[in-house]
């Protein structure tokens, strides 16, 4: 290919390269900074929703005793926590962090092909998280409709937030899907146009390949939650009736008639689904690479698992409506979309028996990036497995609405997805600064991290099983079926809560101290063959290669190849005597 | 090392607390043993996965750890292997799916002889109708509900007017009778769910939704609404009660129909005043109230309340604690009105009466009672003046000794904790927001500035 990408051009990138403070690290073009702001904004929301979990732990744990919320405040922060870790945390720090950050270092490129819209990515993606702030300082609060937002009652009486926190809350949507898709258009085009010569795309790490599938997902997902959240503006402000048929509220009719709260739904969960995987994939990728690197072994079944990657992508877009078997829906569709989301479990499958047979036979070092890539393959098969109670029709009918749901997406969207994340900071964070964090502070992190989570959401499950309602503020003593062992459960859920809550703290102090005090890293600390560990400098410069651009001759997993004298080749190794030729899936595509 | 300790640690605590933990389902009370069924076969054919990939993890683990000389395995790919594990998956995944699509075919479709009952959502509460002697439900219109047509009825459609309207958020159904509920909300979208008859559904607001079961045993059941509904979602409460086929009938046979509701006349004023004459030595003149006798006032408050209220002391639904002095003296008052329209009549004189502001006696942090207010507002408005559809009477400009009294009611369960006060119920678990004494004086203080 004669295409040379304008940011790979050696002149322009001279021109290009930031002088100032301002433009070097706030107005800045370069992906590492943009992942870095990116990171630092979710980060500090995250936190926002950390705390509202803890007050609203504490609430169940010992109903009435602190009085630090009421009812609203409660549905308040259910709602807020769930949107922040889904969108503004998980979607933002997955893609607009690691995909920022890894995207042009994992493929040889310079940088993002279209820099300045990189750097509006991240510009937008501030103000909706200011906007989605500003919502907690308006009249009546946030929404607290549930994270779904459903209408009706996001935009009635009787629910808090009603009038401006919702509105907010759908204008922040909107803003960050804006966001979204500077990124992810970025992103897609960087992975097809820019990457080095000599990187098939069967020779791309999972990392890259998880992260370009969740970008698809996200620019023909997103859509569907901005049209839902303009129209339920309308609704709200202008007075149409998208989602509201004739209505009694509080007494009074409504001028509505004529439309359908479900409408809403399957908009919301046709973008609510595929976002499950916007965050999904990502991790898998990722922690496909944790596992290769430190088990010092090629992932096992590579080909495979970009199949799985690209069909858990597509069948992702016929699955929504498992969200709604109870929803008053036609039940007919329970057939379709039960055997959909069945059929979904295999490929996810695949990829859970790939990662463990990458450790099996390997040479495990049980680093820090390690630990918490084993400790998600324990934690998502749990969360996967109970997927399948809720994702087959009958079964689910039981446990929907109970917290045998909470147990299920906490596990499987809460705590996987953020144990990668922290996987993934361990192993990349001496690129990013050049330093290792400390490894004392975290094993402390990994262990009150993965050991607590698992003691909150365990007694989750039987407590869905007996039926106990989920987004419940307190529960009567009143109703039968509920005995008092409950209660106890839920204090200890609260102190186990408290607990893991207070050891991010350890993390965040590492992640500060380590920056200036850390053990330096060099280039390749973990010996890694992916490119983003061959650069020249480290942390890597405006530009990433200096004036070559790397030429890549393998896969990214040749780890332990028999006959070559380091348990590792580099993909811009060439082959020759020292270095032999491998198994590579990608060379004749 | 120690992780795969951990995870073998984790797989037996997990198998373990599996089987000792005392949580499982509730015991059935409905024909619906199948979803219980799919729901075990689930669980063992994951139960399998899980102990098995995590164990070998472990072992993997334990194995290949990083020692001295240690080399991997270089294997990129295992045709044979992934072909192996996928069938095994597609096998486990097609005996789960099998057994749940069927008993879905069971769901979806409705036993012929089932009998219908309507179920109105609302917020925060439940009502029910029964199609009557024609078998046939009378057509509704949310855009015609109110607070003398809560269900919505079309009043001139013939197949209405036999309807049975259960205004009561208790159910009753007959034992060993299929049953298919047809569920419909006014305002947002809930949910009726009993655990016990594992089967649920959404009601959504514009449409009619279904499902259906058999009660097999008799008993008493909570339901439970499990879609957000709002501020009192946690707080909307309902019952069923599973009776042998005469109790239902004499149940239902007690219920009024729309016929006998539409036939119900207004108040009447004159009448109302010479029954009121009982009620002036406490409650004054005016109906202004009393402090002294610890009479609350009643003018300017809404009638469908007083009148469920003094039916409430007639039928001892309230006013039975002993701890409830003031209470257990409307009881006699009460029992004097003889029956309905004695008591239509004499809230009517009483809603005849001019209206006068009640002096405030409590001044609390007016910024910190706004806030506790928010909870309030939910059903009582944010004016305090009382909305029907929540069954939230008014509280503005009202007696501020006697709510503060109820409060503290609520809070000791003195008040709301008969099985049949629902709403009270809705008050025990709403007054709980007020941590103590001082709050209840800032909340008043609030409540008598607007």
């Amino acid at each position: 290919m004669s295409f040379v990408a304008i940011a790979d051009r050696d002149h322009e990138h001279a021109l290009h390269d930031p002088q100032t403070f301002v433009r070097k690290y706030i107005w800045s073009q370069d992906h590492k900074v943009i992942a870095v702001q990116y990171g630092i904004v979710a980060i500090c929301i995250g936190l926002v929703a950390l705390v509202m979990s803890v007050l609203m732990r504490l609430q169940l744990g010992f109903p009435h005793v602190f009085s630090l919320i009421d009812p609203n405040d409660y549905y308040q922060y259910i709602t807020m926590h769930g949107m922040i870790m889904v969108i503004y945390l998980l979607t933002a720090l997955f893609l607009g962090g690691f995909g920022n950050y890894l995207i042009p270092l994992m493929c040889g490129s310079r940088d993002m092909v279209f820099p300045y819209m990189n750097m509006l990515s991240f510009w937008f993606y501030l103000l909706a998280v200011l906007i989605l702030v500003v919502g907690f300082f308006v009249p009546g609060g946030p929404t607290g409709a549930g994270w779904t937002l459903y209408p009706p009652q996001s935009i009635l009486p009787g629910t808090p937030g009603a009038s401006w926190g919702i509105i907010c809350m759908l204008a922040s949507l909107a803003v960050f899907i804006v966001a979204f898709t500077m990124g992810g258009l970025n992103y897609v085009t960087t992975v097809l146009q820019a990457r080095c010569r000599g990187m098939t795309l069967m020779r791309m790490p999972l990392t890259v390949w998880g992260i370009f599938m969740a970008s698809i997902l996200g620019l023909l997902a997103f859509p569907a939650l901005f049209v839902s959240a303009i129209m339920m503006t309308l609704d709200a402000l202008v007075g149409t009736s998208f989602f509201l048929p004739a209505i009694s509220s509080m007494g009074k009719t409504m001028p509505h008639t004529g439309g359908s709260p479900l409408l809403f739904q399957h908009l919301f969960w046709f973008f609510g689904h595929p976002e499950v995987y916007i965050v999904a994939l990502p991790a898998f990728g990722i922690v496909s690479d944790l596992l290769s690197t430190h088990a010092r072994r090629n992932i096992f079944g590579y080909r495979m698992m970009v199949w799985a990657i690209l069909a858990i992508g597509c069948l992702s877009f016929v699955v929504w409506a498992h969200h709604m078997y109870v929803s008053g829906m036609n039940p007919y569709f329970g057939f379709f979309f039960a055997t959909t989301t069945l059929i979904i479990a295999v490929p996810t499958a695949i990829k859970v028996y790939n990662w463990v047979l990458t450790v099996w036979r390997g040479d495990v070092h049980l680093t820090l990036p390690m630990l918490f890539a084993l400790g998600f393959i324990f934690t998502f098969v749990n969360g996967g497995l109970t997927g399948l109670f809720l994702g087959n029709v009958t079964v689910d009918v039981p446990l929907s609405g109970t917290y045998f749901v909470v147990a299920h997406f906490h596990m499987v969207m809460g705590v996987s997805p953020i144990l990668v994340v922290f996987g993934a900071i361990y192993h990349w964070y001496p690129k990013i600064t050049g330093r290792m964090l400390n490894e004392t502070l975290g094993r402390i992190h990994f262990w009150c991290t993965f050991l607590g989570t698992y003691a909150i959401y365990l007694p989750m499950h039987y407590m869905g099983i007996l039926g106990v309602p989920r987004r419940y503020y307190a529960y009567s003593s009143a109703i039968d079926f509920i005995p008092p062992s409950v209660q106890t459960a839920n204090r200890w859920i609260t102190i186990s809560a408290l607990f893991v809550a207070s050891v991010q703290m350890v993390f965040l102090f590492n992640l500060v101290w380590s920056y200036f005090r850390g053990k330096p890293a060099g280039g390749n600390p973990w010996k890694s063959t992916t490119l983003e560990w061959q650069t020249t400098d480290t942390p890597p410069k405006h530009g990433n290669w200096g004036k070559d651009l790397p030429v890549v001759h393998r896969w990214a997993y040749d780890y332990s190849v028999p006959g070559a004298p380091d348990d590792f080749i580099p993909q811009n190794v060439p082959v020759d005597a020292h270095a032999p030729a491998s198994h590579d899936s990608g060379k004749h595509t | 090392m120690a992780l795969a300790v951990a995870l073998i640690l984790l797989v037996i605590a997990t198998v373990l607390f599996h089987f000792l933990s005392p949580w499982w389902f509730t015991p059935i009370a409905s024909n619906w043993g199948t979803v219980d069924d799919t729901v075990n076969i689930t669980f063992w054919v994951t139960g399998i996965v899980f102990v098995a990939v995590n164990l070998f993890l472990a072992y993997c683990i334990i194995r290949y750890r990083h020692r001295k000389g240690q080399k991997a395995h270089y294997e990129p790919e295992n045709r044979k292997l992934e072909w192996w594990l996928t069938s095994i998956t597609t096998v486990g995944i097609a005996a789960m799916l099998a057994p749940g699509l069927s008993v879905w075919a069971k769901f979806v479709n409705v036993p012929k002889d089932a009998a219908i009952v309507e179920v109105l959502g609302q917020q925060w509460s439940w009502s029910y109708r029964f199609p009557g002697k024609d078998g046939t439900l009378g057509k509704a219109d949310t855009r015609l509900v109110s607070v003398d047509n809560p269900f919505g009825m079309q009043p001139e459609d013939p197949a209405g007017q036999d309807d049975i309207l259960v205004g009561s958020p208790e159910l009753h159904l007959p034992l060993d009778k299929p049953v298919k509920l047809l569920l419909r909300s006014r305002d947002v979208n809930h949910q009726y769910a009993v655990p016990q008859f594992r089967v649920k559904m959404d009601m959504v607001p514009g449409m009619v939704t279904y499902f259906w079961f058999t009660p097999t045993r008799p008993g008493v059941f909570d339901v439970l609404c499990e879609q957000l509904c709002g501020m009192a979602h946690f707080a909307m409460r309902g019952r069923v009660v599973v009776d042998e086929q005469k109790d239902f009938d004499a149940w239902l046979g007690a219920q009024p129909s729309y016929q006998h509701a539409r036939a119900t006349t207004a108040g009447d004023v004159t009448a109302g005043q010479t029954l009121y004459a009982t009620c002036s030595a406490c409650h004054g003149a005016q109906a202004e109230g009393n402090a002294q006798l610890n009479a609350p006032k009643l003018s300017g408050q809404a009638g469908w309340y007083l009148i469920r209220q003094l039916n409430d002391f007639k039928s001892g639904v309230r006013g039975v604690n002993d701890a409830d002095i003031y209470g257990k003296q409307m009881i006699p008052f009460a029992s004097v009105l003889a029956d309905d329209a004695a008591i239509r009549n004499v809230v009517a004189y009483i809603g005849s009466l001019p209206e006068t502001r009640s002096t405030s006696t409590f001044t609390g942090d007016a910024d910190k009672g706004r806030a506790l207010f928010q909870t309030c507002a939910s059903c009582h408005g944010a004016d305090g003046k009382g909305i029907w559809s929540t069954n939230a009477p008014r509280l503005s400009g009202m007696s501020d000794w006697y709510l503060a009294r109820q409060l503290k009611n609520y809070q000791q369960g003195i008040r709301g904790t008969h099985r049949q006060d629902f709403n009270g119920a809705q008050m025990v678990s709403m007054a709980k927001v007020l941590p103590d004494d001082q709050a209840i004086s800032d909340l008043l203080g609030y409540v008598d500035s607007l």
